[in-house]
C-alpha cells in the first residue's frame, strides 16, 4: 500500500511539473511574480475601497460644512439650522486636525477627510471616462489606418500628426476660455473636459494601434482570413485587434495615471474640475495662497499624496503589465 | 536618405498648415478679445473707438481672411507685434528662449548622467532588490505632480529651512554682475531643476532599463558570456553599446523640445521663460505671441520625431528607408 500512495504521489508531483501553462497563464505568473506591480495592485484596492467604500462610514457629507460657536467653542453642521441661528456662530474654518476631523476643515469649513474620498472618486471616474473616449477614437481609426493603409493610412496618419503637435496645456487654457464664456454649467464641465482631453490624447494610441495592425497584417492567419472571405471588421475586430490587446492595455493603465496627473494640473491652472466637484486635482490647488502653503499642511498634503499613490499604482500595474506581457522575457 | 528626409520635411509642411489654422481658429474664436481687456476699465470709451482699436490691431477680420493675411505675413518672416509687449513677438520669444533652455538643458544633462547608470544596474539586477528600489524612485517620480512637488519643496527649503529662495530669477536689489549674478541665478535654479529631474528622471531610467533588458537576453551577449569574457567587458563593450542606438535616437529627439519652456514650473517659481510669458499671454489674449509661440512648439515636436528618425538610420546602418 505505501509504495502504492507513494507512487501515486509522484505522478500527482511529476503532473503539476509538466503542466501545460496557456500563454495567459504565463502573463500572470510573470505579473504575479513583480513584487512592484503587487504592490501596485494593493495600493489601487486599498485607494478604490477608501474612495468608494469610505463615504459609506464617513458621518460627514461632501459639502457639509461646519460652524463653530466661538463662545462655547461647540461644532455645529450646517443642516442644524436651529443652531445656526444662535449668536456668535461662523464658520469653522481651517481647523486643525482632531478626533472629530481627522484631517481638519478646508478654507470653506468642510471635513478634509471626507473630500478626500470623494475627490479620490471623482479623480478615478473622469481618467477612467477619458480613457475609454481615448482608446475608441484611437483604437478605431488607428486599426483603419493600420488596416487599409495607402490613401486612408496617409490621411488619418496626417490627422494624427496634426494633433500630436497641438501643445496641450496652452490650449487647454484656451478651451476653458470658452467654457465660460458659452456659460456652460459648472456641473456639466466635467463631461465637456473629458470629451476634450479624449480628443486631445487620441493620437497617441491611433499611432500605436496602427503600428501593431502593420505588422498583424503581413501574418499568416490573416491572409487565412481574407482567403475565407471574412468581413472587413470581422477581420479587424475579432482576428487583428485580440492580438494588439496586450499593448493596447499597458497603454491604457498608464494612461490611466497620467489623466489623473493631468487633471491635477489644470485643477491648479484653476481650468480642471471645479466646483461642486471635489476633485484631488483643486483640492491641492488651495496650495496657491502662501497661508495655506505655509500653515495649513493638513488642507494641500493628504490630496497630494492620494495623487502620488493612485498615479503610482497605475504605473507599477502597467510596467508590471508589460514586462509580463513581453514573450523575450526572462522568466 | 535624402529623398526621405526631403519628403518628410514636405509632410510637415502640410501637418503644420493643418495645426496652424486650427490654432489661429481657437485663438480667435477666444470669448473677450484684447481690446475688452485694455479698455474694460475705461467706462467712457464709445463703441466706435473700439471698433478702431480692433481694426488697429487686427481684430475686426473674418477668421479666414484673418488667418490668410497672418499666414502670408508669417511666410515673409514677420510674426506680427506682441499686444502686451509692444515689440515684435520673435524679438519676445527670442529674449525669452534662453532662461527656458538654460533651465531645462542642465536639467536634461543630470537626468541622463543620472538615469543611464541607474537604469544599466536595474537591467542587470533584474527582480533583484537593486532594481525594485530604482524603478520605485524612477516611477514615484513620473508620478508626482510638478506643481505638487514644487510646493512641498518650496514649504521645506525656503519656509521652513530658508536655504533656497521662494521663487524668482535674481536676489532683488542686489545688482550682481559677472560671475556673482550667474552664481545668484544658478543659486534660484536649484528648486526648478530638482523638479524638473525628479519629475523627468523616471521616464528615461524606464526606457534605459527596457533597452539594456532587451539586449542582456540577445544571442551575442550569450556568447560572449559563453567566450568567457568579463561581466564588465559583456557590459560595458557588448551589450551598451547597442543600447546606445535606441538611447541616442531620443537624446536627438528630445533636444528640440528643450526650447519649448515650461508653464508650470516657470510659473511657479516666477522664472521670467517662455511657459510663464505664455500663461501671461493667455490672461492678456495677446494672440500675435500666442500664434507664434503654439506654432513654435508644433515645428519644435516635428523636429523633434524628424530627428529621431533620421538619427535611427544613422546610428544603426542595418536601417534603410526608401
Amino acid at each position: 500500500m505505501v509504495s502504492a500512495d507513494a507512487a501515486r504521489e509522484k505522478s500527482n508531483r511529476n503532473e503539476s511539473e509538466l503542466k501545460i501553462m496557456s500563454p495567459g497563464q504565463l502573463v500572470i505568473k510573470r505579473f504575479l511574480k513583480n513584487k512592484l506591480a503587487i504592490a501596485g495592485l494593493i495600493i489601487m484596492t486599498l485607494v478604490v475601497l477608501f474612495c468608494f467604500v469610505g463615504p459609506f462610514f464617513s458621518p460627514y457629507g461632501e459639502y457639509e460644512i461646519f460652524y463653530i460657536d466661538t463662545g462655547t467653542g461647540e461644532e455645529i453642521s450646517m443642516y442644524d439650522t436651529e443652531g445656526l441661528k444662535k449668536p456668535g456662530v461662523g464658520v469653522n474654518v481651517k481647523a486643525p486636525m482632531s478626533s472629530a476631523h481627522l484631517l481638519g476643515t478646508d478654507a470653506d469649513g468642510r471635513d478634509v477627510f471626507t473630500r478626500l474620498m470623494y475627490g479620490g472618486q471623482i479623480s478615478l471616474q473622469f481618467s477612467v471616462a477619458v480613457t475609454i473616449i481615448e482608446l475608441i477614437i484611437g483604437v478605431t481609426l488607428g486599426a483603419f489606418a493600420g488596416y487599409f493603409g495607402g490613401k486612408t493610412d496617409m490621411l488619418i496618419m496626417r490627422f494624427v500628426e496634426i494633433f500630436y503637435c497641438i501643445p496641450f496645456l496652452p490650449m487647454m487654457l484656451i478651451v476653458s476660455a470658452f467654457m465660460m464664456a458659452f456659460g456652460i454649467m459648472p456641473e456639466d464641465k466635467i463631461y465637456y473636459l473629458m470629451l476634450i482631453m479624449g480628443v486631445f490624447n487620441w493620437a497617441g494610441v491611433a499611432r500605436m494601434v496602427r503600428g501593431q495592425m502593420l505588422t498583424i497584417r503581413e501574418t499568416e492567419y490573416m491572409y487565412a482570413a481574407k482567403a475565407a472571405g471574412l468581413s472587413v471588421p470581422r477581420q479587424i475586430f475579432r482576428h487583428m485587434l485580440p492580438n494588439a490587446i496586450p499593448t493596447i492595455i499597458v497603454m491604457a493603465t498608464m494612461d490611466l495615471g497620467s489623466f489623473i496627473l493631468t487633471e491635477s494640473t489644470l485643477s491648479y491652472l484653476g481650468v480642471g474640475l471645479a466646483f461642486p466637484y471635489a476633485s484631488l486635482g483643486n483640492m491641492v490647488n488651495a496650495v496657491n495662497k502662501s497661508v495655506i502653503m505655509r500653515n495649513y499642511l493638513n488642507i494641500w498634503l493628504p490630496p497630494g499624496l492620494l495623487i502620488l499613490a493612485i498615479v503610482m499604482a497605475f504605473n507599477f500595474i502597467g510596467d508590471g503589465l508589460r514586462d509580463a506581457f513581453d514573450p523575450k522575457g526572462r522568466r | 536618405m535624402k529623398q526621405y528626409i526631403i519628403r518628410r520635411i514636405f509632410t510637415s509642411i502640410i501637418v503644420l498648415f493643418g495645426v496652424s489654422f486650427l490654432i489661429y481658429a481657437m485663438l480667435r474664436m477666444m470669448p473677450g478679445d484684447f481690446v475688452e481687456q485694455i479698455t474694460s476699465g475705461n467706462p467712457t470709451i464709445t463703441a466706435e473707438q473700439k471698433e478702431r482699436l480692433r481694426e488697429l490691431y487686427g481684430l475686426n477680420s473674418s477668421i479666414p481672411e484673418g488667418y490668410i493675411s497672418w499666414i502670408k505675413d508669417a511666410l515673409c518672416g514677420d510674426f506680427g507685434t506682441s499686444f502686451t509687449y509692444k515689440k515684435p513677438v520673435i524679438d519676445v520669444i527670442k529674449s525669452r528662449v534662453g532662461v527656458s533652455f538654460a533651465l531645462s538643458a542642465t536639467a536634461f544633462v543630470i537626468q541622463l548622467a543620472i538615469a543611464i547608470p541607474l537604469g544599466i544596474l536595474a537591467a542587470r539586477r533584474q527582480y533583484k532588490k537593486t532594481d525594485y528600489i530604482i524603478m520605485f524612485f524612477a516611477l514615484a517620480g513620473i508620478s508626482l505632480p510638478s506643481f505638487f512637488f514644487a510646493a512641498v519643496l518650496q514649504r521645506t527649503f525656503a519656509m521652513e529651512l530658508g536655504w533656497l529662495p521662494l521663487s524668482g530669477m535674481v536676489s532683488a536689489r542686489e545688482n550682481y554682475t559677472g560671475f556673482r549674478l550667474f552664481l545668484d541665478m544658478a543659486y534660484h535654479f536649484i528648486m526648478p531643476i530638482t523638479v524638473f529631474v525628479i519629475t523627468g528622471v523616471g521616464s528615461w531610467l524606464r526606457y534605459v532599463r527596457t533597452n539594456m533588458l532587451e539586449v542582456l537576453n540577445a544571442d551575442y551577449v550569450r556568447t560572449a558570456r559563453a567566450k568567457g569574457l568579463s561581466e564588465g567587458k559583456v557590459v560595458g563593450k557588448h551589450a551598451f553599446r547597442n543600447t546606445l542606438i535606441p538611447i541616442v535616437t531620443f537624446i536627438g529627439g528630445s533636444i528640440p523640445g528643450l526650447f519649448s519652456g515650461a508653464i508650470i514650473t516657470e510659473g511657479i517659481f516666477s522664472i521670467d521663460g517662455l511657459g510663464m510669458t505664455a500663461l501671461q499671454a493667455v490672461n492678456n489674449k495677446d494672440l500675435p505671441f500666442l500664434m507664434t509661440y503654439l506654432m513654435f512648439l508644433a515645428v519644435l515636436t516635428l523636429l523633434g520625431t524628424l530627428i529621431s528618425d533620421i538619427l535611427y538610420a544613422v546610428v544603426d546602418p542595418r536601417v534603410r528607408y526608401q
